[in-house]
């Protein structure tokens, strides 16, 4: 029996660097794994990203820790569907996604005068 | 000719609504309604304030008075389990519509009072 | 012809919910679909830095008011496994029941708004009619009528009497006895079927790749469903997710429509396993690590990530909800579509735009 509620462990995630997010998502894609969702969460000095990928009703997660408003690059050119969570992880983390078809500028939930991101307490660029 | 039947059954059978302001609904017993206080009950610990996740609660140690927001209140009932005497209880009606916020505010009569009454 | 650009809602009279589209139509055909998305962002995540684990129950209750339970549920189910606590076994299968009565529910009031969608008003007054039979259930059960507040960590807040049990049974057999008069009207009418067969095509390997969740995923042929997981009671249960094949919008309203017949079936089922037994297990501790929980909703599969490090408030709760990733699908359905086809593609993702958000 799989189980629905997975504790985050070594055995299912994978911690990888910021420039590998695209190589080893599109590695996962090749084995035919579905892309579910990303979370996010503020550490002291950086920003942790999970993909989280499924397979057969099985969770496989990737980690990536971003150093806070540092880039990263985008996999919506691996799966396409990835872009509206970046763009909520962008404006709420503050993380820079490289490369997102349809950004919305931080501008997906807040407003123009919002000045901060709501989670981990930056600034955001507004190109 | 095939609707006949349908028209003659909704002909004959009751309404599907109730009329309402006339005719209403026994409400269901168990229906987490209006928050109720038995205030001599309560020993003001403020375990109710502590637990409610909308934090409609005050409890005032010193003034005695046990305060709730009915219109931040979600009548999760959490408070209602939590309160170590069991003084808190939910309706089974909710509370009616009013044109105004207000809040239900309970004082408790000190003991001292209430005991020469009956001496 | 040159494109003119339309917007789509937020306010429309066939969206429940604020969605609002950007769509460039060329003579009446959709050319491309761009979304806009916050008008009922309530920043409920955040919340949880300022109530503790057990307060956000009823604040993860609140993030969609359709399938409330289930939010619960797998919150609970996650902090649960934190906690590694083991839910009783009455526990379990009483959570089965909320959360199918919540399908129910739910499917049902999808149902009467998609006729609503195509412009039948009777087939949407009798879908709602049927669906206010399970609300008295619930609120006979649970004491609300939509946002139960019975999950708790560690099992369940509420019991089920055996009355209650009788007439539950009692209830649900008027009401599937009522659905299945529907059925011809809702699946056979031809005007119905003029509306939904052979529009918006999702292909298997489409909805596949785009992470499409629950009914919009199996309509396309895809066999997944969370329940398949066996969480709750589901293991103990005869249960096969519902798959169609064509992922049209018909195929969408069969797979809802049987889902709702199969979830008044897995009640039946559930009365006549329930054990007898505790409600609860006391927590012990505090929730250190991370967990991702699933649990599969009436829209879909929903995702919570809970991180806490072993203090009363959790470092962070993410929900990823299922109509957030249905959006992307819908996306892909648009383009190629006439106009007056685009509230009924929409409707067929079930949209809850406050969930999305959050
Ligand atoms: S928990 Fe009960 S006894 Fe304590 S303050 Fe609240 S109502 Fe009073
Ligand atoms: S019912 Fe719930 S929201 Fe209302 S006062 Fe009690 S704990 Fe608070």
């Amino acid at each position: 029996m799989i189980d629905s509620a997975v504790v985050v462990t070594e055995e299912n995630t994978a911690e990888i660097r910021p420039d590998e997010v695209i190589t080893q998502s599109r590695a996962l894609k090749d084995e035919g794994f579905r892309f579910v969702t990303m979370s996010s969460a503020e550490l002291a000095e950086s920003v942790c990203v999970l993909y989280h990928f499924d397979k057969d009703l099985e969770i496989r997660n990737l980690r990536v820790d971003v150093p806070k408003g540092s880039k990263i690059g985008s996999i919506a050119t691996v799966y396409s569907c990835a872009f509206l969570v970046e763009n909520e992880i962008k404006e709420h983390f503050g993380v820079d996604f490289d490369g997102i078809p349809l950004d919305f500028q931080g501008m997906m939930y807040n407003d123009e005068e919002v000045q901060r991101t709501p989670f981990c307490n930056i600034g955001i660029k507004r190109v | 000719m095939f609707m006949t039947k349908t028209i003659l059954k909704n002909l004959l059978t009751k309404y599907a609504t109730r009329l309402y302001p006339f005719q209403k609904r026994e409400p269901f017993k168990h229906s987490k309604g209006e928050l109720k206080i038995v205030m001599e009950k309560c020993i003001l610990c403020g375990v109710c304030q502590m637990r409610c996740p909308s934090q409609c609660i005050s409890v005032d140690k010193q003034a005695k008075t046990w305060k709730v927001d009915p219109f931040a209140c979600v009548y999760c009932g959490v408070c209602v389990d939590a309160c170590p005497v069991k003084c808190l209880y939910q309706e089974s009606l909710y509370r009616t519509p009013l044109a105004e916020k207000d809040m239900v505010v309970h004082v408790q009569q000190p003991k001292e009072a209430a005991e020469p009454a009956a001496t | 012809m040159a494109k003119t650009v339309l917007p789509f809602g937020p306010q429309h009279p066939v969206l429940p919910e604020p969605l609002h589209l950007t769509l460039a139509i060329e003579d009446e055909i959709v050319k491309e679909a761009i979304p806009k998305l916050g008008y009922v962002h309530r920043g409920l995540e955040k919340l949880a830095e300022i109530r503790d684990h057990n307060q956000m129950i009823y604040i993860v209750e609140r993030v969609c008011g359709i399938c409330s339970c289930m939010h619960a549920l797998c919150y609970c189910q996650g902090i649960e496994a934190l906690m590694g606590l083991e839910v009783p076994e009455r526990a379990r299968y009483l959570r089965t029941i909320w959360s199918e009565m919540h399908r129910i529910h739910s499917h049902l009031l999808w149902l009467g708004l998609f006729a609503d969608a195509f412009g039948f008003e009777s087939l949407f007054m009798q879908f709602w009619r049927i669906r206010e039979r399970v609300m008295d259930l619930q609120e006979e059960t649970a004491g609300n009528r939509v946002i139960l507040s019975v999950n708790q960590v560690g099992g369940v807040r509420r019991d089920i009497t055996a009355e209650s049990a009788q007439w539950i049974l009692e209830t649900l057999k008027l009401a599937e006895k009522e659905l299945l008069q529907l059925k011809s009207t809702i699946l056979d009418d031809t005007t119905v079927k003029l509306r939904t067969v052979g529009k918006g095509v999702l292909t298997k390997e489409k909805a596949y790749e785009l992470g499409a969740a629950g009914p919009t995923l199996r309509a396309s042929g895809v066999a997944q469903d969370m329940r398949q997981t066996g969480y709750a009671a589901y293991s103990e249960l005869d249960f096969a997710p519902i798959v169609e094949t064509d992922g049209d919008c018909y195929a969408r309203t069969v797979v809802r429509f049987k889902e709702a017949l199969q979830a008044i079936d897995l009640i039946r089922q559930c009365f006549a396993k329930i054990p007898q037994g505790e409600l609860s297990v006391k927590p012990k501790g505090l929730p250190t690590g991370e967990v991702v929980s699933r649990v599969e909703q009436p829209r879909g599969e929903v995702l919570y990530y809970l991180r806490g490090s072993g203090k009363k408030f959790l470092e962070r709760v993410r929900i990823r909800t299922p109509t957030f990733a249905n959006i992307p699908p819908l996306l892909d359905m648009l383009p190629g579509c006439d106009l007056a086809d685009v509230p009924v593609l929409i409707l067929t993702i079930d949209p809850c735009i406050s969930c999305t958000e959050r």
